[in-house]
Order: structure tokens, then C-alpha cells, then sequence
């Protein structure tokens, strides 16, 4: 690694959108309408950045940076905020960044004048920089973290208009079953790290069959697809995808299907070489995806908001994409990258259709509008040029993906077969979903519409159209581009050297299965109205899904969190100490009885008589304190045994803790006399003789437990060292003779600064607590002499009024 | 004399700990005050007692001549009296205070923070 | 508690513990005594010059503000550790200068001494902020 050069413009291509993210309000607030034009100067930049690396990846070389962070040398585990280029993260970062610049001209106009709008366009840079970073990532904490950050702005991003309670309620949604992928992710990379030992996913993936081979396999391979499953809302995961449509439109477009979405499929494609071929991978993955494949395009034909329609087809083709990565062939991994491209290209273009048909006409429900194509002719242009590319026709980029699959149709292998058959149907009724946007809204007979449709702005428009026309000059180049984007990114997956060569020709075979395509895509879309109203009976029967089964998980969450609230936290202290001093008398004797450390009878203790009258002084006062009915004989039992205590010190060698007990027990005399002449102490304890037997019984055994513990630990020998190095070495270096002096001020000086720093908080804390009366602060000191002598009627009403008990 | 020390520390803790499960205010006040007398004598105990032998080093020599008590549990102790102190300072006022505006120095009718009829948390997002 | 007594010799009895807190301060290095100790003294010289001669007349004789001398208190001692900052040692490492005094007798000054004076000012600081704070609060009920 250290042997290459660092690339620093890699650190600057994750980094500098969370900076840009950091001056978005600003930007937004001077430059007004043309903001969205500025800010994705930033995305331009780095694409611009990162096509001056195609050449060199498209020749295999790949790029790094590294920060040591955590050094591998100290630590077990090294992390590095690390980052490599390759030909997989060269084409991800590529259309995080190109259509990441749309997407940001774009909000420019679809929330023009939004209050909040340069808040979103700091969320969506930010976005842009997490995917970035995952994208980018070597290290494989830096790819958690980066993974995560992309879950956290996806929740802020999705509930943008958080006074909606659907908005809050998708970006929740989102949050949990993304977060708690990562969890299982974060697991599974540790995992990686313990059994494989790299920390690197630049080396790891050259170590190809370490843990192929590893008895924890299975183990690793369940939680990555945990998180990738999660993330790329692949079934039963799939709920919080179409609910996130909640989201503003440009999050829509980029986030839920040109991005963030595919990062589980970017992480399936980065753990290939390592974790392909098995047959749990080839199994677990294909019927996952084929589920989710068909279960988006059916469910897709079901909606009349165009919105949700792209959703549902969006499931469908991360479906499809999970679902190729998990045949392991060659075919089959150039396929799904030439699908993932042509997916972001046309998806990306049709959501940003229908945002501007929703922004301009006030609707994007698919029966209400229609007609449009002469008042929105730009519009209309982008979405005909991305329903081609979806419907794969020739020359579209989606043909090429499209062909690309079909190739794997052979009669050696059924399985594959099956699956192509399963691609089929599901292009096809994916096809006649894109068909339905494109057309539906342009052509036909003029309908009302919310608002006076008029063109969009160009902010909003380019996108489509750029991104439609390059899908169409990407087929027109494909054997070059080929070459250049998937063949590297192939090689990236399947670990060995991928050629390309894509070119236009007509295979009989192929045709066949693309013809079977239009047909099924175009019969779906002439009986589109009879396919919804059939599918809507269908889901009144059946009811139950794992959307509302969220709901009742996250309500049974909470009321669980408060049956164990209420439990713990019933607001009873008495209770809460009785447990505290309970589970003190079971750590005390626990460890000594399982140690069998009970310790014997002592013998007497064989005292001078002077400190048999300390000791019963002190006994005195413990008791006397006990039975104090009045607070004068209180306050003396309690300086009594306060007094006693500063008598052992000084009798046993301590003349500096007998003067600061002595001290301290004065002052604490003075200061509990001046408070407690306005207390009453009650004349007797409150509690009945139950609750007094109770509280003895534990407070004696507690006692017996200190003393047992005592007995044990001074029949061991003490381990001295330290207290020997400080009293050889308290003049010697230190020039000090009394020695707790110097531990105090200089060898354990850092800790006295902290205790210091505890007095004066304490300090300050009382001053406050005097200062503040109920209904304002008594400002400046003196202030309490202006202040009118304070009526002395008891505020019973705040006590009582608040539920207690009288 | 430590076997008699701790003896002595666990009546300290006993009684601390009975004033401490009181529901009144001011006996637990003065549990406080006991308990931390009652950690400080442990900590002293556990280091070990000897009479009379203060750790100080003679003028003019380098080391102690003789044995000396152990100076490092004082250490301890001396800023743990302070801090104790402190504490105990801060949670009198607050009892104070508290029996001020709520006239309550019992802790069953102190239910501002946590009342018995809290509201049960929305089941909504 | 306020006789005549107590009121006239409380003014000299205070200053004696300051200045026997101060001597205890100082010579706590070598003998029994320290800034905790040293500064528990003056504390309890402050209650009693506040309970004798009301609040009002002990904050003038004090000029600042209790806390504001706690707070001073901590600074010496962060100050006092930074010293090692120039001759690039660890925070709070003990500098020792010994100065000789033209009689031949040596004058100590080192960083642990500062610091104990910080720990001094601090719960002289602290306590009598505390005392006072109380006493006052008794005078106007």
C-alpha cells in the first residue's frame, strides 16, 4: 500500500461535498434562484476529477489514499480512513457524481423559493458525500461509516417535510431497517477481519478463497446480505422503499434509484470476489432477487401515482441486479453493470419526469393527467427517450443490458433458464409501467389539472434529456464504452479479466426473448386498467404486509420501553435504594462466599484504653444519631462521630487528615445549624415497624458484608510498592518531606486538579441553588437584602397538585 | 487494631445505610455525612494502621528512618474529605431548597420529576 | 450567638486563623498541612468573621467575590501545570527553582507550590462562597 503514491484527490472527491454542505445555507441564501446552478459546480468537479482516471483503470491500475488512524502495530485492528479506485468504484462514483449534478440543479428548481431549500441542498451534498465515501472505501470501517452516514442523511433527506406524519413515519422506517442492516453489516465485516485478517478491502479481495474456506462462512455471507438486502430493499426488506417516496422528488431520483439504493448492490459486487460461486450464494441470491423482481414489477402496475410506479419498478430491477450478481458468471456480472448503468440513466430521468409533471400540473396521479405533450414538449422528450431505454430498444443502452441477460438463456442449465424466464416477464411488465408514464400524461385528450401546466424550467429539464440522450449515445458507442466503464468494472467483480465486446448484432435467439419482451410489456400496458383494478381486489383480500407489521413492531417497542420504565423507574426512592443497597450486600458477600473467603472469628483486638474511648465515642455518636428526636442532639451525635473519626486519624499516624476532619466537622456544624433552625427534623422516624425491621435487616447485613470484606482483605498481604516508591522517593526528586502532601500536588497532581475542580463546581452549583427562587433568579450578589422579606406560607400546592400523596 | 476498625466501619455503614432508606429527607442527610466518614475509615483500614508514625520525612534525611504510615490512603482521603464535604454542602441546600418550594422533606410526596400518573408515551410517529 | 463577645474579638480571630492558614499553606510541603487544610482554615476564619460582622461587611473586606477567588484558584493550578509546556515535559511535572537569599538561606519555588496555593484558593473559595451564601440567605428571612 505505502508504496504507491497517495492520491490525495481522492480524500478531496469524498470530502469536499460535506464542506460544500457546510456553505449550502449561505449560497442559498445570497444567490437565491440560480443557487442550485452554483452547487453543483461541486459534483461537476469531481466527475471531472474522476474521468481523469478512466484511462488509467480502464489499463487495470487501480488508485489509493490512506490516513493511518488506529495504527495496526498498537491496536489489534488497524483503521485507516482509506479509500481506492477501481474499475466498480470508478462507474459508481462516476454516476453518483454526474447525476448527482442534475439531481442538484434540479432541486434548484424544484424547491425554489422552499424555506428549507438550502437545508436540503445541504442534506443531498452530504448525501453525495457518504455515497461517495462508501464507494470509494478501502478500509472497511471507513466503508461502515460511510455506509451508515448514507442511512442518516437518507433520514433527513426523507423527511424533509417533517410536519408531514407520513414523511416522519417513511424516514423512520428507512432508518431502522437500514440501520439495523448496517448492525448486521458491521458484524459481518468484523467477522471478515477476524477470520481473514485484513482490514483492507483492496487486499482482502486478493485473497480470494480465505473465507470461502473458512468455517464461518455461512455466518459472514448471512449478515453482508443483511446489509445489502436491507439497503437495496430486496423482500421481505422492501416496505420502507415505496413509503420513502415521501421524500421530495430530487431525493426520489437519486437516492431511492440512481444511489443509495444500489449501494447493497455495490457492496454484493465488492464482496464477489471473495464471496461468490458457493452454492448458498447461488442460491440465496437469485431467489431473493427473482422475488423481489417480480413482487416490484406486479405491485408496480398496481399504482396510479406515477411516483410510486417508478418506486415499485425500481425494487424490481435492484431485484434483477441482485439476482444476476448472484449467477457468478461472467455473462451474467457484465449484464447486471450494464443494467445498473442504463437503470440510473433512464430511472434517474423518468422520476425527474415526473417531478416536473408533478411540480408544473400539481399532480402525478397517473389518471389525472393527460394531454401534456405540447405544453411540456421537453419534458415529454425526456421521458420518451428514457421509457426507450427502459422498454430496451435498440440502440438504448437498455437493449445492450437487456441482450447481455438474455445471453445467459442457454438449455444446458435450467436454472438459469428459469431465471431468465423470470427476467423476461419482469422487463416486460417493468416496460409496460415506464410505457404508461411516458405516454399516459402526454398524449390523449386534454384533462384539468390542479395547477395551469407549463413548461419547467431548464434546471429541471436538461437532466432528463442529457441523461436520456446518453443512454442513447452509450449504445451508439458501446463496443468503446464497453471497454472503457463495464469491462473494468466486470473484471473488479468477478475477479478475473472481463472482455467486453458489445456490439450491435441480431442473434435469432436473442431477438426472440427481446420481441417476448415488447409483447409481454405491451399487452401489460394495453390492459393496464384491467391488471390494476384486478391487483387492487387482490390486495383488499389480503391485508397483512410487513409495512403494517413495522408498525406493530415499532409500537410494541414502545410500549415495551415503557412497561419497563414504569417498572424500574416507578418514582419511588425508597425503593430504588433498597435495591441498590440489596444488590450492595449481595456483591459483598457473593464473591467471598463462591471463594470460599468467609474469613474467621478474629481474635480480640488487644487495644490501648484511650482508643477503646475513641471507639465507644464514636459508637456514641452513630447511635445517638439514630435516635435523634431533635435536630440540636442530631447535629452533635453527628459532630461526635464526625469528631471521633479526626481522633483515629491523628492517633494512627495521619495529622493531616485528623486537622481536615477537624475542620470539615466544624464547618459542617456551622452550615448544618444555619440550615437545619429552618427544617424540622421529625420527632419520630416515619417509617412503621415492618418497614424499620426491613431497612435494619438490610442495613445490618450490608454492615456485616464491610466487615467481612475488611477481615478478608487485611488477612492478605497488601501489595505496598507504590506507596514505597513515593516515600523513597518524595525527597529525593520531588523535595518534599511530608509525603501525602507531595502525592497531592505533584505526583498525583492531575487528579487534585480534578477535585478542585468538584469543589468549585460544588461551589458554584449552591450558589445557584440559593440564587434561583420559584418564578425568577435573584441577579447579582446582594440582591437578596432588596428583596422583599418572603412570606413563609408553605407552596403546598406544587407538591400536592402534581400527583402526590398526602 | 484494624480488626477493631472494622468493626467500627461496618456500624458506620449500618448506620448510614439505615438513615439512608428513611423516607426523610434530613435522616438521609446525615446517612451522607456517616457513610462517607465510613468509606474514609475503609480506605485507611484497608491501607493498613499504625500508631503515631506520621509519613513525613525527618529534616535533612532522605528517607524515613523508621516505619511510617501509609501515605498514599491518606492522599486519598484528604481530597475525598473535601469532596465529601462539598457534596454534602451542595445536597443540604438542595434538601433546603427542596423543603422551600415544595414543602416536602419526605421523598413519597417529592413526585414532581417522576409523577405517578405520567402520561403513557404516543404510540405515533 | 451574637454577643457583644463574640462580635469584637471575631475580627482579630479571623485574621489569626487567615494568617495561621496561610503559615500551614506554606510550610505543608515539609510538615502536617496543605492547601486543603490551609484553605479549611481560612474558610472557618470567613464563617466567623460572617456571622459576627454580617455578610455584607466580610464582602468588602474581601473585595471579590468568593467564587471568583475558587475560580482563580483553578486557573493557578491548569497554570501551574502548563509550566511543563516550556521545558517540554509532561503536563504537571514539578519545576523546582531554588533561589539563594543574600543571609545564605534558600528560597523554593516550584510549580507543586503554585498548585498548592491553587487548591488553597480554590476551597477557601468554595466554602466561604458556600458559608456566606447561607449566612446571607439567614439574614433576610
Amino acid at each position: 500500500m505505502s508504496d504507491l503514491p497517495n492520491h490525495h484527490a481522492l480524500l478531496l472527491i469524498a470530502l469536499a461535498p460535506f464542506v460544500a454542505a457546510l456553505f449550502a445555507p449561505w449560497v442559498n441564501r445570497f444567490a437565491k434562484g440560480i443557487s442550485g446552478w452554483i452547487l453543483a459546480t461541486v459534483p461537476a468537479a469531481i466527475f471531472l476529477v474522476l474521468t481523469t482516471f478512466i484511462g488509467d483503470i480502464a489499463e487495470g491500475q487501480t488508485k489509493s489514499f490512506a490516513i493511518s488512524w488506529v495504527d495496526g502495530r498498537y491496536f489489534h485492528f488497524p483503521i485507516n480512513l482509506s479509500f481506492f479506485v477501481d474499475g466498480l468504484s470508478l462507474l459508481f462514483a462516476l454516476l453518483i457524481s454526474g447525476i448527482g449534478t442534475f439531481i442538484v440543479t434540479y432541486s434548484g428548481g424544484y424547491l425554489n423559493g422552499h424555506r428549507h431549500q438550502g437545508r436540503f441542498f445541504s442534506f443531498i451534498l452530504m448525501f453525495m458525500g457518504s455515497m461517495l465515501g462508501l464507494v470509494l472505501a478501502d478500509n472497511i470501517i471507513t466503508l461502515f461509516v460511510f455506509w451508515e452516514l448514507t442511512s442518516i442523511t437518507s433520514f433527513l433527506l426523507i423527511g424533509f417535510n417533517h410536519n408531514k406524519e407520513a414523511s416522519r413515519r417513511a424516514a423512520i422506517q428507512a432508518l431502522v431497517v437500514t440501520g439495523g442492516g448496517g448492525l448486521l453489516l458491521l458484524f459481518g465485516l468484523l467477522m471478515i477481519f477476524a477470520v481473514s485478517g485484513h482490514s483492507e478491502l483492496s487486499t482482502l479481495l486478493t485473497d480470494q478463497n480465505v473465507l470461502r474456506d473458512s468455517p464461518f462462512y455461512l455466518m459472514i455471507l448471512l449478515l453482508v446480505l443483511g446489509g445489502a438486502f436491507t439497503k437495496s430493499a430486496q423482500v421481505p426488506f422492501h416496505f420502507w422503499l415505496p413509503n420513502a417516496m415521501e421524500a421530495p422528488t430530487p431525493v426520489s431520483a437519486y437516492l431511492h434509484s440512481a444511489t443509495m439504493v444500489k449501494a447493497g448492490v455495490y457492496l454484493l459486487a465488492r464482496m464477489s470476489p471473495v464471496l461468490n460461486g458457493t452454492d448458498q450464494w447461488n442460491l440465496i441470491l437469485p431467489i431473493f432477487g427473482g422475488i423481489t423482481l417480480m413482487t416490484g414489477a406486479i405491485m408496480a402496475l398496481r399504482q396510479t401515482d406515477m411516483k410510486q410506479m417508478l418506486a415499485y419498478t425500481t425494487l424490481g430491477s435492484l431485484g434483477m441486479l441482485v439476482m444476476l450478481l448472484g449467477l457468478s458468471e461472467k455473462v451474467a456480472i457484465l449484464a447486471a453493470m450494464l443494467f445498473l448503468v442504463a437503470h440510473s440513466f433512464y430511472k434517474g430521468g423518468l422520476f425527474m419526469v415526473v417531478g416536473a409533471i408533478d411540480h408544473e400540473s400539481g399532480t402525478r396521479d397517473l389518471t389525472e393527467v393527460s394531454g401534456l405533450r405540447y405544453k411540456l414538449p421537453f419534458t415529454f422528450i425526456g421521458a420518451a427517450l428514457a421509457a426507450i431505454s427502459m422498454a430496451g430498444f435498440p440502440v438504448s443502452l437498455g437493449y445492450f443490458a437487456k441482450e447481455e441477460i438474455y445471453l445467459l438463456f442457454g438449455p444446458e442449465n435450467i436454472w438459469s433458464m428459469v431465471l431468465v424466464l423470470v427476467a423476461l416477464v419482469g422487463n416486460g411488465l417493468m416496460m409496460a409501467a415506464g410505457l404508461a408514464i411516458a405516454i399516459k400524461p402526454f398524449f390523449g385528450e386534454k384533462l384539468e389539472t390542479p395547477k395551469s401546466p407549463h413548461e419547467a424550467p431548464l434546471s429541471m429539464i436538461w437532466g432528463p434529456i442529457i441523461l436520456g440522450v446518453l443512454g442513447f449515445a452509450a449504445g451508439f458507442y458501446i463496443s468503446d464504452v464497453g471497454e472503457i466503464f463495464f469491462a473494468p468494472a466486470a473484471t473488479a467483480v468477478y475477479a478475473k479479466l472481463v472482455e467486453t465486446h458489445l456490439k450491435l448484432h441480431f442473434d435469432p435467439l436473442l431477438l426472440g426473448l427481446s420481441v417476448g419482451t415488447w409483447i409481454v410489456g405491451g399487452l401489460a400496458f394495453y390492459k393496464l386498467d384491467a391488471i390494476r383494478s384486478f391487483l387492487r381486489r387482490v390486495a383488499n383480500v389480503w391485508r397483512w404486509g410487513p409495512d403494517q407489521g413495522f408498525d406493530q413492531f415499532m409500537f410494541g417497542l414502545i410500549r415495551f420501553a415503557d412497561a419497563v420504565t414504569r417498572f424500574f423507574h416507578h418514582g419511588r426512592l425508597e425503593f430504588y435504594l433498597i435495591l441498590v443497597f440489596v444488590c450492595l450486600a449481595g456483591a459483598l458477600f457473593a464473591p467471598l462466599v463462591m471463594q470460599d473467603a468467609l474469613p474467621n472469628l478474629p481474635a480480640f483486638p488487644n487495644l490501648r484504653f484511650y482508643e477503646w474511648a475513641i471507639l465507644a465515642i464514636a459508637v456514641i455518636g452513630l447511635i445517638a444519631v439514630i435516635l435523634a428526636k431533635t435536630r440540636l442532639v442530631a447535629i452533635v451525635s453527628l459532630g461526635i462521630q464526625g469528631f471521633a473519626v479526626a481522633i483515629i486519624f491523628l492517633l494512627f499516624g495521619a495529622p493531616d487528615l485528623g486537622f481536615t476532619q477537624l475542620m470539615v466537622e466544624t464547618l459542617s456544624v456551622v452550615i448544618l445549624a444555619l440550615v437545619m433552625t429552618r427544617l424540622h427534623l421529625d420527632q419520630r422516624d416515619s417509617r412503621v415497624l415492618e418497614e424499620a425491621v426491613r431497612d435494619g435487616a438490610i442495613a445490618i447485613v450490608c454492615g456485616f458484608g464491610f466487615v467481612a470484606l475488611l477481615l478478608a482483605v487485611l488477612s492478605v498481604e497488601l501489595d505496598t510498592s507504590l506507596s514505597e516508591f513515593f516515600i523513597e522517593t518524595s525527597v529525593p526528586i520531588a523535595h518534599g518531606r511530608n509525603i501525602v502532601n507531595v502525592i497531592l500536588v505533584d505526583y498525583r497532581a492531575l487528579d487534585t486538579l480534578g477535585e478542585i475542580s468538584v469543589v468549585m463546581t460544588a461551589g458554584i452549583a449552591i450558589l445557584a441553588l440559593i440564587g434561583i427562587r420559584v418564578g425568577g433568579i435573584k441577579r447579582g450578589i446582594g440582591a437578596a437584602k432588596k428583596r422583599a422579606p418572603k412570606p413563609r406560607t408553605p407552596k403546598k400546592t406544587i407538591a400536592r397538585s402534581k400527583g402526590a400523596r398526602a | 487494631m484494624e480488626i477493631a476498625l472494622s468493626f467500627l466501619i461496618g456500624l458506620f455503614f449500618t448506620v448510614a445505610i439505615y438513615l439512608l432508606l428513611s423516607r426523610s429527607l434530613i435522616r438521609m442527610l446525615l446517612g451522607i455525612a456517616i457513610i462517607g466518614n465510613g468509606v474514609n475509615l475503609l480506605i485507611f483500614t484497608i491501607g493498613r494502621v499504625t500508631r503515631e508514625v506520621p509519613p513525613i520525612v525527618p529534616s535533612g534525611e532522605y528517607a524515613p528512618l523508621e516505619t511510617i504510615a501509609n501515605p498514599l490512603p491518606q492522599a486519598l482521603i484528604l481530597t475525598a474529605i473535601v469532596i465529601g464535604f462539598s457534596l454534602f454542602a451542595f445536597l443540604l441546600v438542595l434538601t433546603y431548597r427542596a423543603y422551600q418550594e415544595l414543602d416536602a422533606d419526605n421523598t413519597d410526596t417529592m413526585r414532581v420529576a417522576e409523577p405517578e400518573d405520567s402520561p403513557r408515551p404516543p404510540l405515533s410517529y | 450567638m451574637n454577643t457583644v463577645i463574640f462580635r469584637t474579638v471575631a475580627p482579630y480571630l479571623a485574621a489569626l486563623m487567615v494568617l495561621f492558614s496561610v503559615f500551614v499553606l506554606l510550610r505543608g510541603h515539609n510538615e502536617p498541612g496543605g492547601g486543603f487544610i490551609g484553605g479549611l482554615i481560612a474558610a472557618s476564619a470567613i464563617a466567623i468573621y460572617g456571622i459576627a460582622a454580617g455578610v455584607d461587611e466580610v464582602r468588602k473586606a474581601l473585595v471579590f467575590h468568593p467564587i471568583a477567588v475558587a475560580g482563580l484558584g483553578v486557573f493557578l493550578a491548569a497554570i501551574a501545570g502548563f509550566m511543563s509546556l516550556f521545558v517540554e515535559a509532561p503536563f504537571l511535572k514539578g519545576l523546582w527553582l531554588f533561589l539563594e537569599l543574600s543571609d545564605g538561606s534558600e528560597l523554593a519555588l516550584s510549580t507543586p507550590m503554585l498548585f498548592d496555593i491553587g487548591v488553597y484558593l480554590v476551597v477557601v473559595g468554595a466554602i466561604s462562597s458556600i458559608a456566606l451564601a447561607l449566612e446571607e440567605d439567614e439574614e433576610t428571612r
